[in-house]
């Protein structure tokens, strides 16, 4: 997958969990539990989703990386090579 | 014959908005059935009917708002004949055995009923519930917004982005699924104003929650290192689509715990306690735009982890989405507040009225914990509850708080 692939793909995801949210004004690099108060659950389901379209198995230790579009990037290349 | 009322759903709740009719006249219903859409003010709400039968005739028009407890359709029992549209007036029948408590509310007079002029719909239009919301705040038609989302379904953006462009000549001329003129109390409802209604609707369930409870509050700290090693090698077994989180031990934990004290458990009503045979355990969803909602999981007590999990995934989901089911909201049997791995480290919360308890866990920190004659560093709850001194006393409060700590202690059994 490339760097924009897996930004749209985040982006996708983070509208279906958090809907309310503007997507051009989220931060990449910023955690979005402080950014826009995602909690766990929300952590969790973007960790599904995204398992689901990539399959890549990302184990529960790995969430935190998910909570920033930043951190999911680089967590999701080094995963996929 | 029975009536379909504007149904109560939630302490808090005095009117409510018919949005979307998912049912006409002729339909056949069963008990469960999602027959309706209802805007609340907190929230969108997917209603469901507690009798089989066949619609009959619909009395309140989408886009009407009306007073809990009106009339909002007619059901013919299965069998029963079913007289065609020869409509019978939209007036409240000498209710035959109302199932809510409270006589049906007298309409409002700042509400009166308009002409019922049915919008011409040839066909039913594909509105996502949240967008359907928006359009009812921002008052946006409907019916000029093009979709964009699946099979030309209109989504919020869509509806925003129509808000957003300059009105035409004559707004809201054209036949309109939006709330009818003169049906809606106060002048302009915009999207800005959703939030100070939330704030409103809130402060009235609170403010009769503190002017009529007389609440207790006891706290206890919990070690919680054995359910969180518990779950993490739980979850080291099961693919990312079946992991649980923390908070499914609490809920099931506070279910099992109502069964040894069964005081925490239930409604008062009518100046008695009524106790619940099962646990409904309403969850308190903080909502990103302000305010809070506490939809129940149904009868947590006999559920599995598992399943309490797919639920408790369920139930964020369509809260975030804006969209709960009637039964959800209504009938949650005691209350849990979580604060996660965030916020502070102690909650006190206000018990929903006609629930007699809340039960409270504030966040995980890392503490020194001395046992067995030895300090270590181990992750601790504070868990508290709120009680209603009316339903039950300080000790048993406290054997209840032991009771949840003592299941914890054992997350295997949970």
């Amino acid at each position: 997958m490339t760097e924009a692939e897996i930004k749209a793909l985040y982006l996708r995801e983070l509208h279906k969990i958090a809907p309310e949210v503007e997507l051009d004004k989220i931060d990449p690099a910023i955690d979005l539990r402080e950014q826009i108060d995602l909690d766990s659950m929300d952590i969790l389901n973007l960790a599904i989703a995204i398992h689901e379209s990539t399959g890549v198995d990302i184990p529960e230790a790995d969430y935190p990386q998910m909570a920033s579009m930043s951190g999911c990037v680089a967590y999701l290349r080094s995963r996929s090579t | 014959m029975a009536d379909f009322l504007m149904p109560s759903l939630g302490a808090d709740m005095e009117v409510g908005t018919v949005l979307q009719w998912l049912v006409k006249p002729g339909d056949v219903v069963k008990r469960g059935d999602i027959v309706a859409v209802v805007d609340t003010e907190k929230a969108t709400i997917e209603v469901e009917i507690f009798q089989a039968g066949v619609i009959q005739k619909i009395v309140v028009p989408e886009g009407e708002k009306v007073p809990v407890g009106t009339l909002l359709a007619v059901i013919a029992a299965n069998g029963e004949p079913v007289t065609a549209a020869a409509a019978p007036e939209a007036k409240p029948k000498p209710a035959v055995a109302a199932p809510v408590v409270k006589a049906p509310a007298p309409p409002t007079p700042s509400a009166p009923r308009p002409v019922v002029q049915k919008p011409a719909e040839p066909h039913r239009m594909r509105v996502s519930p949240l967008a359907m919301r928006v359009a009812m705040d921002l008052k946006v038609d409907l019916a000029k917004v093009k979709g964009t989302g699946p099979d030309g379904a209109i989504t919020k953006a869509d509806v925003e982005r129509a808000a957003k462009a300059p009105p035409p000549a004559a707004p809201m001329a054209a036949p309109t699924v939006g709330p009818a003129p003169g049906a809606q109390a106060k002048p302009a409802v915009g999207a800005a104003d959703h939030h100070a209604t939330m704030r409103k609707v809130i402060a009235a369930a609170m403010a009769r929650s503190k002017r009529e409870i007389p609440h207790y509050y006891l706290g206890t700290q919990i070690d919680v290192s054995k359910a969180l090693a518990w779950l993490q090698a739980e979850n080291l077994k099961r693919p990312v689509t079946e992991r649980m989180l923390y908070s499914v031990l609490l809920l099931k934990a506070v279910a099992l715990a109502t069964r040894q004290i069964p005081e925490m458990n239930g409604f008062w009503i009518d100046g008695t306690f009524k106790p619940s045979e099962v646990a409904h355990v309403g969850v308190a969803i903080s909502l990103r735009q302000g305010g809070l909602i506490a939809p129940a999981i149904h009868d947590v007590g006999t559920k599995t982890l598992s399943e309490i999990m797919v639920n408790l995934r369920d139930l964020v989901k369509r809260v975030r989405a804006g969209v709960l089911r009637s039964s959800e909201i209504a009938d949650a049997t005691i209350t849990v507040t979580s604060l996660g791995d965030q916020g502070v480290e102690t909650v006190f919360g206000v018990i929903y009225p006609p629930q007699v308890a809340l039960v409270g866990f504030g966040k995980i920190v890392e503490r020194p914990w001395a046992s067995g004659g030895m300090v270590g560093a181990r992750p601790v709850v504070m868990a508290s509850l709120s009680g209603d001194h009316r339903a039950s006393d300080g000790h048993r409060g406290g054997l209840f708080l032991a009771t949840i700590e003592r299941l914890l202690q054992e997350p295997e059994k949970l």
